[in-house]
């Protein structure tokens, strides 16, 4: 019973605490390898809520492609860290008070109600599996949501392609419109020689 | 066993500092990138939680789509940064209106 306290004190507070590294840190690698240590803190946490199958989802498509997506991007790009400072210190104040307002009244709301505040988890019925009753619900239930999630990604990869794609560079192909704008000038050039030359 | 305000009040923490981060680096695209993942995923984790508490798999199947919007967020995301990075040399959001036309 204890143990479960102690794992979810020590794991809220690793991520709570790399979130905060993430948006003060001033070295993006930093930030996106302290996200990957939230994120790996939060799927912990959720396999302590018994969702075991979206945990090791996080884990294996989101830091393992989405995050690994990121690194790449932010250690490809040579960034200069001092344009994209400026402001930090102008609008610390107004993001703390805005977030501290925010959290307060989160937290205020949950624990005032005590309905909310004291309940925990009820045990799972009988030979429950986690893993099987979400594969049942996609595949009858959430089927057309499923096939549009899919469509979902299809798109978002055809535009992050069409987006970065700057064509062939060694492919010798036709310009029609340069085809069609070209004029008899442009293609051949007289030269007057005289004779003596 | 944990009760369900420590996980609530844990999730709430997570969003408000994304929305403290996305106060204090605006200027930064990538770490504005990365606030919004961090509050999909603490609305992702609301979504566990009460999934879990009402015990109703349905709000587990949502996390499920968050997740995949949120990966081709990220990519178009990314894919953005990338042309602005090619164009600029720099990821300035005051200057993402010279991408216009």
């Amino acid at each position: 019973m204890e143990i479960l306290k102690i794992i979810f004190y020590t794991f809220s507070l690793i991520s709570t605490l790399s979130a905060l590294q993430v948006i003060l840190s001033k070295n993006p690698v930093k930030a996106v390898l302290s996200l990957v240590l939230c994120f790996f803190s939060t799927a912990i946490l959720w396999m302590l809520c018994e969702s075991e199958f979206l945990s090791i989802v996080l884990i294996l498509v989101y830091v393992g492609a989405v995050m690994v997506l990121f690194l790449f991007v932010v250690m490809m790009l040579d960034i200069k860290t001092s344009s994209i400072k400026e402001g930090f210190i102008k609008y610390f104040p107004l993001g703390i008070s805005v977030a501290f307002l925010l959290v307060f009244g989160i937290v205020y709301s949950i624990t005032y109600n005590t309905i909310i505040s004291c309940k925990t988890f009820s045990a799972y019925p009988e030979n429950y599996n986690n893993v099987k009753m979400l594969g049942e619900m996609l595949f009858t239930e959430y089927l057309y949501p499923f096939e549009l999630s899919g469509i979902i990604l299809l798109v978002a990869m055809i535009a992050a392609i069409s987006l970065t794609f700057r064509g062939s560079q060694k492919r010798k192909h036709q310009d029609v419109s340069d085809q069609i704008k070209v004029k008899a000038k442009d293609r051949i050039k007289l030269i007057d020689i005289k004779e003596n030359e | 066993m944990i009760a369900i305000s420590n996980y609530l009040t844990f999730s709430a923490m997570l969003f408000g500092i994304s929305v403290a981060g996305i106060f204090i680096n605006r200027k930064n695209l990538i770490v504005l990138l990365m606030c919004i993942e961090l509050m999909l995923l603490s609305i992702n984790t609301n979504f566990v939680i009460f999934s879990r508490s009402l015990i109703d798999v349905s709000g587990q199947i949502f996390v499920f789509f968050i997740l995949t919007v949120a990966a081709a967020e990220a990519a178009i995301g990314l894919a953005i940064l990338v042309i602005l990075f090619r164009k600029l040399n720099d990821i300035n959001t005051s200057e993402i209106n010279k991408l216009k036309g």
